[in-house]
């Protein structure tokens, strides 16, 4: 980040005229993806309002993780990946020049398909995003992981052994965990990679309502294998297939009327 | 999941990876169910059961034959080292051994014999041997701290370099150096410092003002300089494979939450991995215990206590290297010299011991 320049003694210019943001508040546009020759992703094009919850769905293998990998360009880190395309947050792309990649994953949190907690206590893996970005306070710390840690429905398990390894919890629990973690640095958007996959139905339940929660503050993209789970928790549905877009709607759109034979098919289980 | 090659946008590469190896294009697979599943539920064949016996049975000869041979070596140097505590008059004598004082008198202008008093000696061949070996103990500690202190900050730092900011192009040319200077001659390094870096070395430290304490060219200093280009690439390897060892899940949500490539490493990596780091700077230290070749040809061979890191000590493993071959056999010096190998022998094993214990209870613990 740029120091701020020292133009306020000056005398105030109007501010620039701001055209009316014309897009989404959160845009891709023609994303491709290649691991090294595969391809695994097709000029995939979508947008997704402020305060929403936007369900991918699809086949495994049809890229749903690649894809929103791209959106905090995690997917850099793997070997061999190369991105096409733009996504834009509120009308700037994330791959400009002047983006910081620090505050970019910051402002858009992620939430992996496997639990992948440090190996630390319960405590410091959910207070680790603030002590990075210097939050170093106690009691602010300790109140933001107790919030994190209500919010992701693992308070009152935990509440009594934060000082434990976050290894001795079991899977559900460690998912919830990186929610948490995901969580205690306040992001704008939060993507969240088949959350429930490791959880029962109980813990599934909470996180499904702590979705439907979090959507007043935050911008979901939630990839889900489940369908009912995609029909409660999201305002806007997308099926993938293959690495393309097929459709996206509203949720009910999609589910009571789809457009397309495969979302169709898909939804009904007759494939995929 | 289905993926039926109509569904599928013809002319992607995507194809390709359903490719068949050429020849088998267009064939389709054909056979019974019932006649693989007949061929594979028979009894186990006497020929595949004696060859498991067999395989098995010669995995577990060579265990033990390993095994019987660190062994032997343990009896044999024990054996032989506590004849040495047979020949003396006391264990202590291994400690300490009593001598004359002399002391300076004015008056005639030369030393004088004032009596007896306690000295930590090693002077094998003298008339009446004393054979403490605290100076060869104090030696081989001595290069052993300095060398992994030089080598354990650059050692991890080589790790580091290696497994977190390395390109794998780079560390797949960096590497395969590391373990060649590993497996370089001693001896050769040996050389290398004594002809041409011990001296350079020496008028460097007196450039910098340092002619006062630099008491020898060949010393303890210089030995551990020469240990360190052994052991450098031993840790760094060794860091390295502890550290890629670490799941890219880990790194994957720590950068996910916005911390830096090196905050990753800091908090996340090394500490997820810090058994193997811990193990590797233990192995370090082993090794520069045992080394022999260069702390014999540069660290100056003089047996003595001192506390200045530019004079000369001996080692123990100098010590056995050096004056084996000219002790009498069956003598006590030699049986001396036995007794140090054994010690040395049970340091080393003690040392692997504490780091296979630490280790072990590391990897447990993060689950790695
Ligand atoms: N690191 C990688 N290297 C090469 N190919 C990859 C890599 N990761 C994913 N792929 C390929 O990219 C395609 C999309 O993978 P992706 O993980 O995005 O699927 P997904 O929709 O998340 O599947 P699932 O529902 O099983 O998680 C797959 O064909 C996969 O084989
Ligand atoms: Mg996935």
């Amino acid at each position: 980040m740029s120091v701020l320049p020292k133009q306020a003694v000056k005398a105030p210019s109007p501010p620039p005229a701001r055209p009316a943001p014309p897009g989404h508040y959160l845009e891709v546009k023609n994303l491709s993806v290649h691991y090294g020759e595969t391809q695994a992703l097709f000029e995939v094009s979508f947008g997704t309002e402020k305060n929403t919850v936007l369900a991918l769905i699809g086949p495994s293998g049809c890229g749903k993780s690649t894809l929103i990998k791209a959106v905090n360009r995690i997917l850099e880190l793997t070997p061999g990946a190369r991105i096409d395309g733009d996504v834009l947050i509120e009308d700037e792309s994330i791959f400009g020049q002047k983006v910081d990649l620090i505050s970019l994953r910051q402002r858009v949190g992620m939430v992996f398909q496997r639990p992948n907690p440090f190996p630390k206590s319960i405590y410091d893996n959910v207070a680790y995003g603030l002590r990075i970005h210097g939050v170093k306070d106690r009691s602010t710390v300790d109140d933001v992981v107790e919030w994190a840690l209500k919010h992701s429905a693992l308070w009152d398990e935990v509440k009594d052994r934060l000082r434990t390894s976050a290894l001795e919890l079991s899977g559900g629990q460690q998912q919830r965990l990186c929610i948490a973690r995901a969580l205690a640095v306040q992001p704008d958007v939060l993507l969240m990679d088949e959350p429930c996959s490791a959880l029962d139905p109980i813990a599934t339940g909470k996180i499904e309502e702590l979705i439907m929660s979090l959507k007043q503050d935050y911008t979901i993209l939630v990839v889900t294998h489940n369908m009912q789970q995609a029909a409660r928790v999201s305002d806007h549905t997308a099926l993938m297939w293959l690495g393309k877009l097929i459709e996206h709607n509203r949720t009910e759109e999609v589910f009571t009327n789809p457009k397309e034979k495969i979302t169709e098919d898909y939804i009904t289980g007759r494939s995929g | 999941m289905s993926q039926e090659p109509e569904s599928k946008p013809p002319g992607e590469p995507a194809a390709k990876r359903d490719e068949l190896p050429s020849g088998r294009e267009g064939h389709t697979p054909d056979f019974s169910p019932a006649e693989v599943q007949r061929r594979l539920r028979h009894p186990v064949s006497f020929f595949r059961r004696t060859r498991e016996h067999l395989i098995e049975g010669g995995v577990f000869l060579c265990g033990v034959a390993s095994i019987l041979a660190i062994s032997l070596i343990f009896i044999f140097l024990f054996r032989e080292g506590l004849q040495a505590l047979r020949m003396v008059d006391t264990p202590l004598d291994f400690v300490y051994s009593m001598g004359v004082q002399l002391e300076y008198d004015a008056g005639i202008d030369d030393v004088v014999a004032v009596g007896e008093a306690p000295q930590l000696a090693w002077q094998p061949v003298s008339e009446e041997p004393k054979l403490s070996m605290i100076p060869l103990m104090w030696g081989s500690l001595g290069v052993a701290l300095l060398a992994s202190l030089l080598s354990t900050l650059a050692g991890i730092g080589v790790g580091i370099f290696l497994s977190e900011l390395a390109s794998p192009r780079l560390r797949g040319v960096v590497k395969p150096m590391l373990e060649l200077l590993v497996g370089i001659p001693t001896v050769v390094i040996g050389f290398v410092m004594l002809a041409i870096v011990a001296q350079p070395l020496r008028q460097v430290a007196e450039a910098i003002g340092l002619s006062g304490v630099y008491g020898s060219t060949y010393n303890m200093f210089v030995g551990a300089v020469g240990v360190s280009i052994v052991i450098i690439p031993v840790i760094g390897s060794l860091v390295d494979d502890a550290l890629r060892a670490v799941p890219d899940d880990l790194r994957a949500a720590s950068l996910g939450v916005g911390a830096t490539r090196w905050q990753t490493t800091w908090r996340v990596v090394l500490p997820t991995g810090v058994s193997g780091v811990f193990g590797a700077v233990i192995l370090g230290f082993g090794r520069a215990l045992g080394e022999t070749m260069i702390v014999l040809m540069c660290a100056g061979n003089a047996a003595q206590i001192t506390g200045n890191p530019f004079d000369s000590v001996r080692t123990m493993t100098a010590a056995i290297a050096s004056e084996m071959g000219a002790a009498q056999v069956g003598g006590v010096h030699a049986q001396t010299l036995f007794l140090v190998g054994a010690i040395l022998i049970t340091i080393t094993f003690l040392l692997n011991l504490t780091m296979e214990l630490v280790v072990n209870r590391f990897r447990r613990k993060i689950r790695l």
